[in-house]
């Protein structure tokens, strides 16, 4: 071999070099590259490329798209390594794809086992890499690693019984050399749990239950058996701080959601983020959103985590490690992460089933706010002020960024408090809205009927600073950029960019289906592309050359 | 006579109960999966199967929305009730509408009219300028030719005395000024953050961009004049047979 081949292999091997954890954490050195679900550890789905800016934003035209064979909701959001986008076709097919053409490398397809039951989706929301390895959460429950290079699995665990109603549908998330996962299946009764594996071997290293057994703290919000039953589940990726080895994570309802009379209590740990020890799963701190739950309101959010100058009690600013939550609930939370301590709280849409906080953080109720047999209008409704699709924090604009269903109720009607069987579902009632779980179609409602927007709220007083209105409510993430621009849409199938700053319109394009992903951005060869899934498909836009 | 305001009166406690339990859109979203699923062996009064009365709110295999849910998905075994591919929330929104059909009266006197001569009722009162049946008549208001179909004759009762009563949501009216201040109503058809869809008192389709237009709002009342104290009981009554005769081109 001469020196030029063997120069060029070097340069290849460091042009493809493996994912390691250590270019995880430092994500944002590497803008060109989507390292993971959320963009980094810190959950911001924030972006330093600044190729793409608010004054030739309206330059963007579709460079490829990416049609998946699968009626299901596209929500994955893709990775990018090195020019390669790797993503989930649902329910869980994987796709490696040339991130700058939508060519086709591989696919690896993986059959879930017939008896999977994810309550609202045969969905996959994303994978996670690291060396060669991509890992996928499946909705029978297993943890699939695959060869990045080949598509060829290289082991595959079993994480929970899919026949009693577990499944994952969020993407794992690496720390270190364990892959994390959380468990969906709150609607089935289950016992929700977030455990990690061994990334070489898929061998389970630690487990956290999100329900407390007898002798466990937490156990005492539990009346009864109803523990065991007790929901709980995972649907989004949580977050990591390296600077104090903990591992946050969002827990869901309890079950049954919507009759509690089974299950008295604030039932720990449900509706509540939770702060494990990366090496070993123990809980370090937890803050319950919406204790004793009856309007499904999941902590079903990522994370965010920033370091910022916070006002103390004593008025002075000092730089704070926070964590930054748009709740289901309505409201939005900026605790501190390494504590947990509450620092606000305040909604950032209508809100009817509490009126202020006690001084530990404890939202105080609003008497007769509980399903009935009449049923009982509650704000916001039960989808939420917000759901599982990710907000964005702007370090640039200090702005956190909302998918938002604004004037949005539910009448909550307390259903017969079934007993439990094993896999069928155990939700004790049924909520009622104006909007319709289904997407698409015509939309006649009235703005006092809800209607979606992107709200802008800063961080340090809970105000609101401005909002993007559409007609239609949105399931779509939000990404920011250090250019100031914020890429997002909805369910009227518009991609749009805004102004962060101002929420003025700079942009759209018609994507013709609902977008129900969080946008992503990367660049290959020097050129910025922004990816969006919307409908059954993936589009990708960059600037006209 | 005196039955007309015992009707309703039924109707309005039903009318109650229904919003209690159920949102307009539930139960419209369930009325839809039914009477395109559901109403071609239940009928759109739900006593079609002989023995089986899905308007009285108690069911023979099941009584929890739960349970009807699960019948509705699962069929019964042994029995000509099929299963069927709704999801789980599907379900739910046929079992809202099966309670509000429990929550309001099925049939009134108003039913037991002469359909023949309420064909002319319809067609003598100006009906056909708004309303379209079997290819006549305009376009603007809810077309007809299937209404008995979709809808029960209590219903169609309290739309022709109190039209403002309830407007469905697709039924609603738009009011649009155009910035060189041209205005526009209609009937709304669709809107998104953009533009606004809808079909005009001119017989157009016509979709507008909202940057464009100087207002927009919705219409509050019905644009239907309400026919309390126009028709006699027997009218009335005759129309209401003649609308719940109406089932649709394939079914004439």
């Amino acid at each position: 071999m001469n020196r030029r081949a063997l120069l060029l292999i070097s340069v290849t091997s460091s042009l493809f070099a493996q994912v390691s954890f250590d270019r995880i954490m430092r994500a944002d050195k590497e803008p060109q590259n989507w390292l993971t679900y959320s963009g980094s550890a810190q959950s911001q789905r924030y972006s330093t490329l600044t190729q793409i800016t608010p004054d030739n934003v309206k330059n963007l035209e579709l460079q490829w798209v990416y049609q998946a064979r699968s009626l299901e909701k596209f929500e994955a959001t893709a990775l990018v390594v090195d020019g390669v986008l790797y993503t989930v076709q649902a329910p869980n097919d994987v796709m490696a794809l040339d991130a700058a053409t939508g060519r086709l490398f591989w696919t690896y397809s993986y059959t879930p086992a017939p008896e999977s039951r994810p309550c609202c989706g045969r969905i996959n929301r994303g994978l996670a890499i690291l060396g060669d390895t991509l890992f996928m959460g499946t909705i029978d429950a297993h943890l699939v690693a695959i060869d990045a290079k080949n598509g060829k699995p290289l082991w595959n665990t079993t994480v929970a019984k899919a026949e009693s109603g577990y499944a994952l549908t969020h993407a794992p998330l690496v720390v270190k050399d364990k892959v994390i996962v959380g468990t969906a299946g709150g609607e089935y009764g289950i016992r929700g749990f977030i455990a990690a594996y061994d990334v070489r071997t898929g061998k389970e290293m630690w487990r956290f239950h999100n329900i407390p057994e007898p002798g466990e703290a937490g156990h005492e919000t539990w009346g009864g058996d109803s523990w065991k039953t007790g929901g709980g589940s995972v649907w989004v990726t949580g977050s990591y701080d390296a600077a104090t080895n903990l591992t946050y994570w969002g827990i869901g309802n309890p079950g049954p959601d919507w009759n509690g009379d089974s299950r008295p209590g604030d039932n720990l740990y449900t509706d509540s983020v939770v702060a494990l020890d990366a090496d070993t799963g123990k809980l370090k701190w937890y803050y319950q959103f919406s204790p004793h739950d009856e309007f499904d309101y999941d902590a079903v959010q990522v994370p965010v985590l920033a370091d910022m100058q916070w006002t103390g009690k004593d008025g002075v600013k000092r730089p704070r490690k926070v964590m930054m939550w748009a709740n289901r609930n309505g409201l939005f939370y900026v605790l501190d992460r390494t504590s947990g301590e509450f620092l606000l709280g305040k909604p950032f849409v209508e809100v009817n089933w509490m009126n202020g906080f006690d001084e530990k953080g404890r939202p105080m109720r609003v008497t007769g706010k509980v399903p009935s047999a009449e049923g009982t209008l509650i704000y916001p409704g039960n989808q939420g002020g917000t759901n599982w699709y990710s907000p964005s924090y702007s370090p640039h604009t200090g702005l956190f960024y909302i998918p938002t269903w604004a004037n949005y109720s539910s009448i909550y009607v307390k259903g017969k408090d079934d007993d439990y069987v094993e896999g069928r579902r155990y939700a004790g009632g049924f909520p009622r809205s104006a909007i319709p779980f289904g997407r698409g179609g015509q939309n006649f409602r009235k703005e006092e009927e809800g209607y979606g927007a992107v709200r802008a709220v800063d961080p340090a007083t809970g105000e609101r600073k401005w909002e993007f209105k559409m007609n239609d409510v949105t399931d779509a993430g939000i990404l920011t950029t250090a250019s100031d621009l914020l890429f997002s849409g909805g369910r009227e199938g518009y991609f749009y960019a805004l102004d962060a700053r101002t929420g003025a319109l700079l942009w759209k394009t018609t994507v013709g289906g609902a977008v129900a992903s969080g946008t992503m951005t990367y660049s290959v060869n020097g050129r910025q592309y922004v990816g969006v899934a919307a409908g059954n498909s993936l589009f990708t836009f960059a600037l006209k050359q | 006579m005196r039955a007309l305001p015992i009707s309703c009166f039924i109707l309005a406690a039903g009318t109650l109960l229904a919003q209690q339990n159920y949102s307009p859109g539930d139960v419209e979203d369930g009325r839809r999966l039914y009477v395109a699923n559901c109403a071609v062996c239940h009928g759109p009064e739900g006593e079609s199967v002989p023995g089986v009365q899905l308007d009285h709110g108690t069911f023979r295999h099941g009584s929890s929305d739960d349970e009807v849910g699960d019948i509705i998905r699962k069929g019964i075994p042994g029995t000509a009730m099929p299963p069927h591919t709704f999801t789980a929330f599907q379900a739910r929104s046929v079992v809202a509408y099966l309670r509000f059909m429990a929550g309001s009266p099925s049939r009134g006197p108003v039913a037991t009219g002469d359909p023949a001569h309420g064909k002319a009722v319809f067609e003598s009162k100006g009906c056909l300028s708004c309303h379209r049946v079997n290819g006549n008549g305009a376009r603007l208001g809810p077309e007809l030719t299937d209404i008995g179909s979709l809808r029960r004759a209590a219903e169609l009762e309290r739309s022709i005395l109190e039209p403002d009563a309830e407007v469905l949501p697709q039924n609603r009216f738009i009011r649009v000024v155009t910035r060189d201040g041209a205005t526009l109503n209609g009937r709304l058809l669709n809107q998104d953050a953009f533009t606004i869809q809808l079909y005009d008192t001119n017989d157009r389709l016509v979709s507008l961009e909202k940057s464009k237009l100087k207002e927009y709002a919705f219409t509050n009342k019905s644009p239907m004049p309400s026919f309390r104290g126009k028709l006699s009981p027997q009218e009335l009554s005759d129309l209401v047979s003649y609308l719940v005769s109406l089932k649709g081109i394939d079914k004439q």
